[in-house]
């Protein structure tokens, strides 16, 4: 009953909180027909009308009318793999370390599956010419467009089988003839399968994303009377400069509306929402200067498919009792241990690890030199409680065990594709070899003794953006065991107590309960000795 | 025995509202403290800033009914006050278990005696508004650290808020048991509900 009563008026005390809804959202892209889309009918351009039998001379007809467009794509981080960074690093994926696959140098025309070019198949390759750039795999607008895992950034001229995978040839003619401005699945066939395959890698982006439904992306959801907003329409591209960087990310945006006077960084949150996005609710705007966006509007990350937590490298080279490679998948067909590369461990619609973040994701190279006692930590994001540019961010954590120099204490790079005999570890299974080979090929300094260590790698996760109604509620984080209870160094009222504080208030409650009781005992007991006694 | 109107209307209303609110913010404060969860984080904090607005209202109520009233005099006292303080306190120590009469008379004039009056002075004068003040420092935080405070104080204001709160429950406590030390065990509760307090001739 007292609940009832005191439900009853949260109730009504909720009721005179809650104010009018807002408005509906409006499907940010309005079904056209091609004539709104573009001035150009590339079907009737003669120079595609041709059978083309390479990449290479697609792009080639492109840029006989986008003179330009080669030498644009030559300053991208998409075409270079290579960021300078203002501390004289040099990051990218030409450079940097990972705890997936480790390093793209050595394993060239595997990795090189995701460049944006064609024939990255060795360190000398070509990065002036304007023919190696692959403009079809950003502007494909048919889907059938696929480069080939191990042809250094080429798609199949012939009908292709790679590891029991068919590949059937692409028509370039066709394609050629049917591009576009890139959509979700362009940029998705790197960026959801970053790692190798769909989800490994980021943890918030996925083939899932290609036809969201709105618990899964707000932004992305397709269907009726959904945004259906693209990659593009926040990483709002000017000159081939796709904007949004993992290497120099914005943890805060203090800009905020883009509109009417745009910033660099149209990626952010704020660059649509504003520096005061929450109209109905005071305390959360409150938040801002200390919790990302991102934090309370994206509960959990691979919420659909499951993503790799764990990589154990250092369990690779097991065979079956016939000296076959072994395959262990779990019941949903996902893999558990790879001859080839270990020990996976995967999670599936999990909350992300909260840091306090303020932009700078401090990298480590091949060149650092590292503490092996403990876990390395590949990068980790910079900041604290106490500055004005750090706020608590999301992350997805990838964890694993992968080889070092025990003597240098530096990461080495393992040759891991390339044909047996070659001392790939694919193909020959001998660490020490791989790791000989791929440094001298690096022509990088190694002791001749590897080891394994364990490593860590945070993803800033910004994407699978839910709908408000699932944000974060307030008790996800205000209580004893909430999200952010191992985050230190800052007051976060309903987690923290202050143990004087504690002590003496359940003294002064006890020693007034107590005493009061006590009283009242004695008074009893008193009246009774007195009328026993006769007395009034 | 005699029956005399103690509390006016006003005083009555303001007393049970207050306590009203006090309830409900000590409950739903435990709760944002983290120390149960009940009606859930968001919904406590937002009756918890419900009330806190009730409190403050009351409290400025409260102090314009006192002084335009005039009836802040009851709050004054004459002669050495500690000397009378020190007289009632002996009489709950000690005198009450003797069936000792009460040292200090109630009537239309006078109706707390002097530890009740210092008791409450200080509970709305000092307590209640450093309470107050603590927890809108508290809320508009962001506010006062845009002005200039230093953001490190968010902690220290958080937890003189949950000590004074400790602290009002233990007066609650108190508070309520000493209702029982009348002239029969309901006979202040009663005169706070009706206004007539029965009393000792």
């Amino acid at each position: 009953m007292k609940k009832l009563l005191l439900s009853g008026i949260a109730v009504l005390i909720a009721a005179v909180f809650a104010l009018p809804q807002t408005l509906p959202a409006k499907t940010f892209h309005h079904q056209v027909d091609s004539l709104m889309i573009s001035t150009a009918d590339h079907t009737k351009f003669k120079v595609l009308q041709q059978e083309f039998t390479s990449g290479p001379e697609v792009t080639k007809a492109c840029l006989t009318c986008h003179t330009e467009a080669s030498k644009q794509l030559h300053r991208t981080k998409h075409w270079t793999w290579d960021v300078p960074m203002k501390d004289g690093k040099r990051l990218g994926k030409k450079h940097v370390v990972n705890n997936f696959c480790i390093s793209v140098e050595g394993n060239e025309p595997r990795c090189t599956s995701c460049h944006i070019g064609y024939n990255w198949k060795d360190k000398n390759f070509d990065f002036r010419s304007e023919l190696n750039v692959d403009c079809l795999v950003c502007h494909d607008m048919t889907g059938t467009y696929k480069k080939l895992p191990a042809g250094a950034g080429h798609p199949a001229y012939e009908v292709t089988v790679f590891e029991k995978k068919t590949f059937p040839k692409v028509d370039l003619s066709f394609v050629a003839q049917r591009v576009g401005h890139p959509d979700r699945h362009n940029c998705g066939i790197c960026h959801f399968e970053g790692g190798g395959a769909d989800a490994v890698k980021h943890g918030d982006l996925d083939n899932s994303l290609l036809k969201p439904g709105k618990k899964l992306d707000v932004h992305m959801a397709v269907g009726k009377n959904e945004l259906n907003m693209t990659c593009t329409d926040c990483h709002k591209t000017e000159g081939h400069q796709v904007p949004g960087s993992r290497y120099e990310p914005h943890a805060r945006d203090v800009h905020g509306f883009d509109y009417p006077l745009p910033d660099d960084y149209p990626t952010t949150c704020s660059s649509c929402h504003g520096l005061k996005p929450h109209k109905q609710n005071k305390k959360l705007d409150d938040h801002i200067d200390k919790v990302a966006c991102q934090t309370c509007h994206i509960p959990a990350i691979a919420k659909e498919r499951p993503t790799k937590m764990w990589w154990d490298w250092s369990k690779a080279g097991k065979f079956d009792n016939n000296g076959k490679e072994i395959t262990l998948k779990d019941a949903s067909g996902t893999p558990l241990y790879v001859t080839k590369k270990g020990v996976f461990r995967w999670a599936k619609n999990i909350a992300p690890e909260y840091r306090w973040f303020n932009g700078e994701m401090n990298y480590i190279t091949f060149l650092t030199k590292i503490d092996d006692k403990g876990v390395v930590a590949i990068n980790h994001p910079d900041g604290h409680s106490g500055d004005t540019l750090s706020r608590i961010w999301p992350f997805k954590v990838h964890r694993g065990l992968q080889p070092y120099d025990p003597v240098l204490k530096r990461f080495v790079k393992p040759k891991l594709f390339g044909p047996k005999g070659s001392g790939a570890y694919w193909s020959d299974f001998n660490w020490g070899i791989a790791i000989q080979k791929g440094m001298e090929y690096a022509g990088m300094e190694y002791s001749g003794k590897y080891k394994f260590v364990e490593t860590e790698m945070y993803w800033p996760i910004s994407h699978m953006v839910s709908p408000k109604e699932n944000a974060l509620g307030c008790v996800e984080c205000h209580a004893r065991d909430g999200r952010l209870k191992n985050l230190g160094g800052f007051y976060l009222p309903g987690r923290d107590t202050n143990p004087f504080v504690e002590i003496t208030g359940f003294l002064v409650i006890l020693g007034s309960l107590f005493g009061v009781s006590a009283h009242a005992i004695m008074r009893y007991l008193a009246h009774k000795k007195t009328t026993s006694g006769g007395a009034a | 025995m005699r029956k005399v109107y103690l509390y006016a209307r006003f005083q009555r209303f303001w007393h049970w509202m207050q306590a009203i609110i006090i309830f409900a913010l000590l409950f739903t404060g435990l709760e944002v403290h983290g120390l149960f969860k009940l009606m859930g984080y968001e919904t406590a904090f937002n009756i918890h800033n419900f009330f806190a607005w009730g409190l403050m209202g009351f409290i400025l109520l409260a102090f314009f009914w006192y002084i335009t009233t005039g009836d802040f005099r009851q709050y004054l006292t004459e002669g050495n006050l500690l000397e009378k303080i020190m007289m009632q306190v002996r009489y709950y120590m000690v005198g009450i278990f003797m069936n000792e009469p009460h040292p200090f008379k109630k009537n239309e004039i006078s109706r707390l005696n002097p530890l009740q009056r210092i008791t409450y002075l200080m509970l709305t004068l000092v307590g209640l508004p450093l309470q107050i003040i603590f927890g809108f420092a508290y809320y508009y935080f962001n506010e006062l650290v845009a002005l200039g405070m230093n953001p490190g104080w968010l902690e220290p204001i958080a937890l003189i808020h949950t000590l004074l709160a400790y602290m009002l429950i233990g007066f609650v406590i108190m508070h309520v048991y000493m209702t029982t030390t009348g002239h029969t065990l309901t006979s202040n509760i009663k005169a706070m509900v009706t206004g007539w307090e029965e009393v000792d001739d």
